[in-house]
């Protein structure tokens, strides 16, 4: 069976070789680029705008930047039918397509969190490296802490006022530097699809910016719900551990913590919101006004088969609802947490539309196709292309995150600066 | 250092930076194997394809189908026919069952999922069939999305599909206005029409054109102003497909209908 056959069922004229070659995990790939673009932009607001309520929320969103940013090219490797070639896109890369700058954007990138993030946590790791350094009989497990934590400060130990004010002046800059980087690593994903000049509903130079700012949304949102949940069981621990330790942050401290940073957060993700809802919007208008070719097919797709996709999913349950919950005054963690939860299924419902969207109507505009998302795996291409390979790309983060915050912890840290 | 060295070593650097960059246009390596392959370059094949002939006998995508290893059964193809039915009271049909591989054995139109449309002969306007194949661009988009360089425009003008490169990312399928792309189902690659380019190279023609019993369809070469298909193309009234994607196609066709999708 031919690629994309199993999947796509074709109505009216369609030509023979069309199928939906681009299937669930081209929706996953920018919705997690989004995510770790957006993460890091939130993190920036703290470091380099210095907007100081958020910065609970900055340091969190950093390392979960990180640990994102390993799980964003996973779908596409999933994607490809010869994976193990994907690394031709680094040796031969072939610069007039917009996926061929995907190795030097992505490593660029990597290279500013992972940099910035070891000025963050310097301090931390010579606190931990030192004394093991100094200690006589270690053990085994201390040997293996030392040798990790004493690679980890790259032999600079020195921790004096003067070199701390250094590694701040280094994390603002790598953070206004990682600004533009990710709008970058995400706004290429973009122009990888709206740069097709033969997908009609893709192609406006519109795209780049759309998904800037809905990745931006998407990654406040994550943030929010992560932090949340992170503290849901700070909270629980600490309830537990009151008796025994002092000095201990008490649930009471972290649930007023918890809200203000939320409340503050929000009016950020609010503001990303608006941005991305009256592009997306604009673009819509746009089209419908000047009517060329495609309209005909495009307005039959938006407004006929889509419709429930993009009208009640995206913009009504994705977009308007959180809108509200947002707006509606003394937002409280429970209201937050389904706001947050809304606005990333319609960040991802809006990454399906543009994805499965474009792919919707034949390069005919006479005929469709539909695309039935495999859920039951049969075989290798229906499990990685299907719905637990899509699954298992959205969870990988969090397990991934949890791993990392080991090593970069996100609460209860000395800070470098 | 001060500001006159500033000024002198920036001029210097800037003439430097000139110099090895017209170096490199100097030595731009498509103009050096122009140079090389003179009679190469001689050569631009082109596609004629006489719609008024084609009688939607299919020969040609068998034929196609066999000549490039394309397995039979698999719904996908280099090369179809379509055919479209236009009906007195301004309705449009068309369709392409399996590309055409059987010809048109029903007057049934194919609507997909399984549906089939009934025309009455006497209700029919105008119908006629449509061969289509790779246009072989003059400014391909499939080359320029590549991400790794795997398809390629020959001197020639033919693109080609390099098999043991390719990724599979699907972006140069993405990007064919014209529907021609697919991945091979053996070889899970992208695969295309290259005009029988390991037949055409030794002066063979296509499996398509051989197979056509009509003559609907003639390959030739459009820098050689006494090739057959030269003259007509510069003679006679010709279309191409999808122009406003500026891709510069070359497969002509005569008698092409404003229908045509």
């Amino acid at each position: 069976m031919v690629h994309g056959e199993l999947w796509t069922v074709k109505e009216l004229f369609v030509y023979p070789n069309e199928y939906i070659y681009w299937s669930v995990q081209i929706v996953m790939y920018p919705f997690m680029t989004g995510l770790v673009a957006g993460a890091f932009v939130l993190s920036s607001l703290y470091h380099v705008f210095g907007i100081k309520e958020l910065k609970d929320i900055a340091r969190f969103a950093l390392v979960f930047s990180f640990a994102l940013l390993f799980v964003a090219p996973v779908p596409i490797i999933l994607h490809l039918q010869h994976p193990f070639r994907g690394i031709n896109n680094l040796m031969t890369p072939h610069f007039t397509s917009a996926i061929a700058a995907f190795g030097i954007v992505f490593s660029t990138y990597g290279a500013i969190v992972a940099s910035e993030l070891w000025f963050l946590y310097r301090r931390h790791f010579v606190s931990i490296a030192q004394p093991l350094k100094d200690k006589q009989d270690k053990t085994l497990g201390e040997w293996i802490k030392f040798f990790i934590f004493c690679s980890l400060t790259l032999g600079v130990y020195d921790v004096s006022d003067e070199s701390l004010k250094k590694d701040e002046k280094a994390i603002k800059v790598l953070a206004g530097l990682g600004i533009p980087v990710a709008c970058f690593l995400h706004g290429y994903a973009g122009f990888i699809f709206g740069s097709v000049k033969a997908n009609a509903l893709w192609m406006t130079p519109l795209m780049p910016v759309i998904f800037i700012m809905s990745a931006i949304v998407s990654g406040i949102a994550l943030c929010m719900l992560t932090y949340i949940l992170t503290m849901e069981a700070r909270k629980f621990l600490s309830k537990r551990k009151k008796a025994t330790q002092l000095g201990h942050q008490t649930s009471e401290e972290l649930q007023s913590a918890e809200v203000n940073v939320i409340r503050m957060t929000a009016k950020y993700l609010l503001l990303f919101l608006v941005f991305a809802i009256s592009l997306e919007l604009l673009d819509l208008v746009f089209r419908g006004y000047t009517a060329t070719k495609s309209w005909d097919v495009l307005r039959s797709v938006i407004y006929g088969k889509d419709f429930t996709n993009i009208f009640i999913l995206q913009y009504t349950i994705g977009n308007l609802i959180p809108f509200i919950l947002f707006l509606l005054p003394n937002l409280t963690i429970r209201r937050a947490v389904l706001a947050v939860v809304l606005v990333m299924f319609g960040v991802f419902m809006m990454r399906w539309n543009v994805v499965v969207g474009g792919q919707a109507f034949s390069l005919s505009f006479a005929g469709y196709m539909h695309y039935h998302l495999p859920i039951i795996p049969h075989d290798w291409e229906t499990l990685k292309e299907g719905f637990f390979g899509a699954l298992a790309v959205f969870l990988a983060p969090f397990g991934l995150f949890w791993i990392i915050t080991k090593i970069f912890p996100v609460f209860d840290v000395k800070e470098s600066h | 250092m001060n500001r006159r060295d500033f000024l002198k070593n920036t001029v210097k650097g800037v003439a430097g930076l000139g110099i090895s960059a017209a170096a490199i246009e100097f030595l731009n390596p498509k103009d050096i194997l122009a140079n090389i392959n003179k009679d190469t370059a001689k050569v631009r094949w082109a596609f004629l394809v006489n719609t008024y002939k084609c009688v939607g006998c299919g020969f040609c995508v068998k034929a196609c189908k066999q000549e490039n290893e394309i397995p039979y059964d698999a719904n996908v193809t280099r090369t179809w026919v379509e055919r479209y039915v236009i009906t007195k009271d301004g309705k449009r049909y068309a369709d392409t069952p399996k590309g055409a591989r059987d010809g048109f054995i029903t007057t049934k139109i194919e609507m997909g999922k399984d549906k089939f449309q009934e025309v009455k002969d006497e209700d029919i306007q105008k119908a006629f069939f449509v061969p289509k194949l790779c246009n072989q661009c003059e400014n391909p988009p499939c080359v320029q999305v590549c991400p790794v360089g795997a398809t390629y425009q020959a001197p020639d003008g033919v693109v080609l599909v390099d098999r043991t490169w390719c990724i599979g990312c699907g972006y140069c399928i993405m990007g064919c206005p014209y529907g021609v792309r697919f991945f091979h189902p053996k070889y899970h690659t992208a695969e295309k029409c290259n005009f029988c380019y390991h037949r055409i190279t030794k002066g063979l023609k296509t499996a398509c054109v051989q197979a056509c019993p009509f003559g609907a369809r003639q390959i030739g070469n459009i820098k050689d102003p006494n090739d057959p298909i030269t003259k007509i193309i510069l003679t006679e009234r010709v279309g191409i497909l999808k122009e406003e994607f500026g891709t510069k196609p070359q497969v002509f066709y005569i008698g092409l209908d404003r229908e045509v999708k």
